[in-house]
């Protein structure tokens, strides 16, 4: 006889619908701080004084906003995914301190940069390594997640530098290609003159190192892990999974066909569409997994009564905060002039 | 045994990391809600006084989110990489309160600071102060989670524990309201008011020391003189109130720490309170000593010979560090009392209608303007401190939650911490000053349409050199 309390108490699987909203918050940290970030790497290389200033200008008023994402990424998984906290820190323990050093650096430039002439060069400075070593760390944490964790008794069972490895530092590479990429075309998209044509010649090159890297780097997943082989190249998968790296393609080919038209919006967009698909296909890779190769998302999930209760909250106020989000980028929409800051 | 196990750094680089980030979002309480009253108050009277005050204090503000900001990003991830078994076991009771944290607070901040600090030619007036008041909301919602994080720390309740190990929740509002939280969220909440009506009380008071050696008026100068010192008068007695409610609470909860701030080592009647001294644990007494005979008795017990638990009534091993807890609680003490003084002064002189022209009342009160700062960091070192050897009070020792970490991993993020953490707060706190150190502006009395184009102008004005707005000329700059 089937148990109705049962299958009422199980019908909603809260474990995946928390791991979806954390991918969801981690991607939006990827996109919204990625672009971001991308502009601090790409600072140095700005000819212009005045349009280094207008790049940073165009990102100050919603780069906090952006670096949110990153905290509700870390702390919900704190309060959904305990364990997966719980081992994932430990594990990348060195990338994650010096990622959050140099967002110090990155973030406080903002201020910094407009009060003090003397000194200004050094927080200038700041910003671009700020902004790169975080970078460099957030793809090499994600290279590291994907090569897989060692777990013992519910704890990080690994060795101090296991993190770095050949391939997470392609990925911490690839990373920051991509975000110059994110960079460049919103750029594009948000100024005008010298600064925009220089940030058109910048996401050309992006666009095709993003493109080599996604290759190589899907390649030399599938042999990392046979999960990961059989997950994409066995039938009936490929059939259907082959759709992923053909709308890689199509981004790709849309992309540099806009950049070479001029266009101003559209290359952004395909940019975006990029970093969704290769996130989508690592979601693709890791699933049922949280942390690979151990530790599932229910495994990871905190009690369904800790999932319910902030799951509440999440489906009341993530509407809201998207809402208010969208504002603000609207409050600052069109492009950017030299003088529009407060400073 | 080594020197330095990897858990005491740890604690030291949770502890330094902490210490620093209290200062900004304490600091942010305050100004947000200060700039909303200023703002509130200019879209009311149209008095421009408050518009300079607001632009004044809007860009020590920014510096100081911006700061509080990066070090918050550490914080949260911080409880992962140095105290991941306290991650595992507490995740599920106290992660979504910080879930809410950022859902409630730090997007609502995140959101309209962009509006709030870039918007106001952007916006209409209207919006820019609801961008504003979002703001300070947001500001007073993060200390409500946190707050309340932090008080089921020190007073668990509404808890139980499954099978793994993990504290699961029994009842969340049991959690969220745990017996110490209303007296902490009360205590801290005017603690970040007190601190910064202090701060803006030291900077109007340091600009009418030289306005009077020039023989000038500064009316944005008096205003936040003036505003401060009614907070002095009004919220410090009040505070004082909280603290000792709060300090009853701890009492019922968590006797020992009362012990320590007492330095009473032994249960007994009529226990003296000590003015100086210092505790010693080895031989259980409290040297050179300067007490009042019964005082803590009649303060904790409202009876001269009521009876306080000393610490001999726990194992030596569960005290928390008795000289640290026992001079934090007499530093803060002594700033508060110093801080009811001086409202008590202000408003003999305001009476009197000499407010402004008592260069002693000046001075002190420049002395005083990181005094509210120093007493938070100095409570927050009580409660803290006196929380020792556990985590979650009674329930998990601190040795017990830390990551699995090497020393030589966690000495060397500890010094990277301080080194980038000198250099940038360092750089930060330098700003300010700087800024702090400006005369605000005089304002010329306008008809109120101009204002906002006055206001306008001078934001875009001061950064482009004057040359991009012929009004600026309204304003006068020094």
């Amino acid at each position: 006889m089937i148990d109705s309390m049962t299958i009422a108490s199980s019908g909603i699987d809260y474990a995946m619908i928390w791991a979806g909203l954390i991918a969801f918050a981690v991607l939006a940290y990827i996109i919204l701080d990625g672009f971001d970030l991308g502009i601090g790497i790409l600072f140095p290389f700005i000819k212009s004084k005045t349009d280094q200033e207008t790049a940073m200008n165009s990102v100050a008023p919603i780069w906090d906003g952006n670096e949110t994402w990153l905290v509700l990424g870390g702390g919900g998984l704190f309060a959904v995914f305990p364990l997966a906290y719980a081992v994932i820190m430990p594990a990348l323990y060195m990338p994650i301190i010096v990622m959050l050093l140099g967002l110090i650096f990155r973030g406080v430039a903002f201020e910094f940069h407009w009060r003090t002439k003397n000194s200004q060069d050094w927080w200038d400075r700041g910003f671009f390594l700020g902004s790169l070593v975080a970078t460099l760390c957030q793809g090499i944490a994600l290279g590291a997640l994907v090569q897989g964790i060692t777990v013992a008794d519910r704890a990080y069972a690994g060795g101090w530098w296991d993190w770095l490895t050949p391939f997470s530092i392609t990925t911490g590479i690839a990373l920051a290609v991509g975000y110059v990429l994110l960079g460049a075309t919103w750029l594009n998209m948000k100024t005008t003159g010298e600064l925009q044509k220089q940030s058109v010649q910048f996401a050309k090159i992006a666009a095709w190192l993003t493109l080599l890297f996604i290759g190589i780097i899907s390649l030399w997943m599938v042999f990392i892990e046979q999960q990961y082989l059989h997950r994409w190249f066995d039938a009936p998968n490929l059939y259907y999974l082959i759709i992923v790296p053909l709308a890689v393609l199509f981004c790709g080919f849309q992309l540099l066909n806009g950049l070479r038209k001029g266009r101003e919006n559209s290359p952004f967009f395909y940019a975006i569409g990029l970093f969704v698909l290769s996130y989508i296909g690592i979601l693709i890779s890791f699933y049922p997994n949280l942390v690979p190769p151990s530790i599932t998302i229910w495994q990871a999930a905190a009690p369904d009564d800790s999932l319910k209760f902030l799951l509440v909250g999440a489906a009341a106020l993530l509407p809201i905060i998207i809402g208010y989000t969208a504002y603000a980028y609207w409050v600052f929409r069109g492009k950017v002039k030299a003088d529009e800051a407060y400073h | 045994m080594e020197l330095l196990d990897a858990v005491l750094l740890a604690r030291i680089q949770f502890a330094f990391t902490i210490a620093f980030h209290i200062i900004f979002p304490g600091l942010s309480i305050g100004l947000a809600a200060y700039l909303a009253v200023l703002e509130g108050l200019w879209l009311k009277t149209g008095k421009s006084v408050y518009l300079a005050a607001f632009k004044y204090w809007l860009k020590i503000f920014s510096i100081i989110f911006g700061m509080g900001v990066v070090s918050g990003v550490v914080m949260s991830y911080q409880i992962g990489t140095n105290w991941s078994v306290f991650s595992d076991k507490t995740g599920p009771v106290l992660g979504p309160l910080m879930g809410y944290e950022v859902l409630s607070a730090f997007f609502l901040e995140a959101g309209f600071l962009g509006v709030m600090l870039f918007g106001m030619n952007k916006v209409g007036k209207g919006l820019h102060f609801f961008a504003t008041v979002m703001v300070s909301i947001g500001t007073l919602m993060s200390a409500f989670w946190i707050l309340s994080v932090n008080s089921w720390m020190q007073t668990p309740t509404g808890y139980a524990i499954n099978e793994v190990g993990q504290f699961i929740v029994a009842d969340w509002f049991e959690v969220i309201f745990n017996p110490s939280f209303p007296y902490r969220l009360a205590h801290m909440t005017t603690a970040a008011f007190l601190s910064t009506a202090f701060l803006v009380g030291g900077v109007g008071a340091w600009h009418l020391f030289k306005a009077r050696k020039k023989g000038e008026r500064n009316e944005v100068a008096r205003l936040m003189f003036s505003m401060a010192m009614w907070m002095a008068a009004l919220v410090a007695p009040l505070q004082l109130l909280i603290g000792d409610l709060h300090g009853l609470n701890t009492l019922v909860h968590q006797p020992a720490k009362v012990a320590a701030m007492e330095g009473n080592y032994h249960t007994q009647k009529g226990a003296p309170l000590y003015l100086f001294g210092l505790p010693n644990s080895e031989t259980e007494t409290v040297d050179y000593a300067i007490k009042i005979p019964k005082a803590a008795s009649f303060i904790l017990t409202h009876d001269p010979d009521g009876e306080l638990v000393g610490l001999d009534q726990f194992p030596k091993d569960e005290w928390p560090n008795v000289p640290i807890v026992f001079w934090s609680f007499r530093l803060m003490l002594a700033i508060g009392m110093g801080m009811i003084a001086i409202g008590f002064w202000s408003l003999y002189l305001r009476a009197r209608k000499k407010l402004y022209d008592s260069p002693m009342l000046l001075r002190v009160a420049i002395v005083f303007a990181p005094s509210g700062i120093i007493a938070t960091l100095a409570g927050w070192f009580v409660t803290e401190v006196g929380r020792q050897p556990y985590t979650v009070y009674g329930l998990l020792k601190t040795a017990d939650s830390a990551s699995p970490l090497d020393a030589p991993a966690v000495a060397t993020s500890l010094l990277a911490f301080m080194l980038v953490y000198f250099i940038v707060f360092g750089a930060g706190v330098w700003y300010t000053m700087r800024l702090m150190g400006k005369r605000p502006s005089q304002v010329i009395e306008v008809d109120d349409d101009s204002q906002t184009t006055v206001f306008l102008s001078n934001r875009v004005a001061s950064k482009s050199d004057g040359t991009a707005d012929g009004k600026k000329g309204r304003v006068t700059n020094d």
